[in-house]
């Protein structure tokens, strides 16, 4: 390791050791803000780590969601919470393998539209059972789980989610995804399994949205199909990492953080007009940053370092 | 039974007539627009404003609410889509860019709707008058709804395969750049498509609010039936739509008939995929190259 990367790495670990102890010294609000802060960096950018090499659009994080967290509602009062979120991971798991081998074979559009309408599906489905069978609607969960322990899960999700991003950067997985993002047709040509590689990806990133909900789910303590299965989750989420760019492994938290600090603002102040503003920066970032505040950054150093010969082309 | 299969029609005519326009927007302009179902729920809140606020009977409301549809597409297409159409490098990328400037715009749309409106379910009462056809019972709004459906989606069809223009439309459809070498101004033919497109839905949301209720945020799950039609009857398909559009309908009424009324998503769905697995293209669709 060069002493860059050594200095890199002690420094994530001292500022990994200042998150952690934060329970102890923040007031009830800024640990709840935290939570909100780092439910979203997971979200940002387990969603990139899927649709950023791939490019294929996902709409279905609350789908997965949703999942993680009436897993928890179902099962947290029955079962050890260890057993609960590893129950929810194969749940999860499972459910991306089945839309992803049936969908993901096909097309980048046809998985859209699949993802658009999974959320829904999902949540009509979740009716129909706890009306039928159960005769319940609406849960509430009882866990013995406090702030604290959702924030300190949380860090160790986050923690994992990049270690396993950059896992896969160095992998022959990732390499295979984004020769796949660039070009399908030359993906299969050169012998990989598209499919394959497409699915696994899908499944590890919807694991840990699932696992987000799961460990968000104790903090509302009622919960019914509407609230879990929230369609504004997956909008933020991709409008998080496209302002930070998802194309990096980092660059999903990057509009994380800024963004859940809007929403909280705009939430509080105008409650109402709220969904017509989000929608408002929406446009603003597709149009003004492609490439994301990562991108941007990307090319204005470039353009730094050398001196403008000939024009970029940009990929 | 009958009256299942019935139900199952009109619903089927109305899901084809909901996904012209959009077969319209992405098969020749190749704008996937996710805003879809809100445009078609602003068109029902202005029925709905126009025949309770002014006595205006939605038939004749079509006429105000439809050319505004197109309108506004066009504005829209001309405003915000075409830098996206310019700087897409292909069509892909385009697809990409269109399906996230459109999903912000769907929340732009729901935002104005629920401010305007606040998130309660709307519903008018237009000639819900009961008339019996072959023995069975139904409303006449949803008659003359699919009387009119029907009607839209024919002069469509005309127009389309008729016309000079209508070819020009189609031949974008099949392959922009060729369309270019004889002389299809390719930009306009798009826009035209695209606020077509507007119209249609328009339209489809003047007749749809006759006899559903609708708040301003259930614009969700027409784009997704709207989406599901396109893909599965192949996208530019009009008779694609329409076959697409009935088997879809039918299916759901026959599984709320028999099974349960809970299902008819998840039917929707096994169906779509039934279909995607046996032809990738959709039913009428042409495989790529």
């Amino acid at each position: 390791m060069s002493p860059t990367q050594i200095a890199a790495l002690a420094a994530g670990g001292a500022g990994l050791v200042v998150l952690a102890l934060l329970p102890f010294y923040a007031d009830a609000y800024y640990l709840s803000l935290a939570i909100s802060l780092l439910q979203f960096t997971v979200l940002a950018t387990a969603w990139g780590l899927f649709s950023g090499p791939t490019r294929y659009v996902s709409l279905a994080t609350t789908a997965f969601f949703g999942v993680g967290a009436y897993t928890v509602a179902v099962l947290g009062e029955v079962l050890a919470w260890p057993l609960v979120l590893l129950i929810a991971t194969a749940i999860g798991a499972l459910m991306a393998m089945i839309v992803g081998i049936s969908t993901l074979r096909l097309s980048g559009l046809h998985f859209v539209i699949f993802t658009f309408g999974l959320a829904e599906l999902v949540r009509q489905l979740v009716i129909w059972y706890e009306v039928n069978k159960t005769r319940v609607l609406g849960r509430y969960v009882f866990v013995d789980i406090t702030q604290n322990d959702i924030y300190w899960q949380l860090l160790a999700l986050a923690v994992a989610v990049f270690a396993i991003g950059w896992l896969i950067a160095r992998s022959r997985l990732g390499f295979a995804l984004r020769i796949i993002g660039e070009d399908e047709t030359v993906a299969k040509h050169c012998g990989i399994n598209v499919t394959l590689a497409k699915v696994t990806l899908f499944a590890i990133s919807a694991v840990f949205i699932t696992l987000v909900g799961a460990i968000m789910a104790p903090r509302w303590t009622y919960i019914e199909p509407s609230i879990a299965f929230n369609p504004t989750i997956s909008f933020q989420v991709v409008i998080m990492a496209l302002l930070g760019g998802a194309h990096r492994l980092w660059g999903p938290a990057v509009g994380a953080i800024p963004l859940t600090l809007l929403f909280e603002f705009l939430s509080a102040r105008f409650p109402s007009t709220s969904t017509l503003i989000i929608g408002i920066v929406f446009l603003l970032i597709v149009y003004a940053l492609p490439q994301g505040v990562t991108g941007l950054w990307e090319r204005v150093s470039r353009r730094k370092s050398e001196p403008p010969v000939a024009p970029q082309v940009q990929t | 039974m009958t009256n299942a299969i019935f139900t199952g029609l009109m619903l089927g005519g109305m899901y084809a007539l909901i996904a012209m326009g959009l077969t319209l927007q992405y098969g020749v302009a190749r704008i996937m627009n996710l805003s879809y179902g809100e445009f078609l729920v602003a068109a029902s809140f202005a029925s709905y404003w126009l025949f309770t606020g002014w006595a205006l009977n939605p038939l004749l409301g079509l006429a105000i609410v439809v050319p505004i549809g197109f309108g506004v597409s066009m504005i829209l297409y001309r405003v915000l889509l075409t830098p996206l159409v310019r700087r897409a490098p292909t069509r892909d990328a385009l697809e990409v860019d269109s399906l996230l400037a459109t999903f912000g715009m769907m929340f732009i749309v729901q935002g104005i709707m629920l401010t305007m409106f606040g998130g309660a379910y709307f519903s008018y009462s237009f000639l819900s008058i009961p008339v019996t056809v072959f023995g069975e019972t139904l409303a006449l709004n949803r008659l003359i709804a699919f009387g009119l459906a029907v009607l839209f989606g024919l002069a469509l069809y005309l127009a389309l395969t008729r016309t000079r223009f209508g070819t020009a439309i189609r031949a974008v459809a099949v392959d922009p750049s060729a369309a270019r070498l004889v002389a299809i101004d390719v930009t306009s033919v798009s826009a035209f498509a695209f606020a077509l497109g507007g119209g249609m839905v328009a339209a489809a949301g003047v007749l749809v609010s006759m006899f559903l209720t609708f708040s301003a945020s259930s614009g969700v799950i027409f784009t997704m039936k709207a989406l599901m039609v396109v893909v599965m009857g192949g996208v530019g398909n009009l008779l694609g739509c329409l076959v697409a559009g009935l088997a879809l309908g039918l299916s759901e009424s026959l599984v709320a008939t028999f099974v349960d009324p809970g299902l008819t998503l998840a039917v929707n769905f096994a169906l779509f995929l039934g279909v995607l697995l046996v032809k990738p293209a959709g039913l009428f669709g042409r495989a790529q190259r």
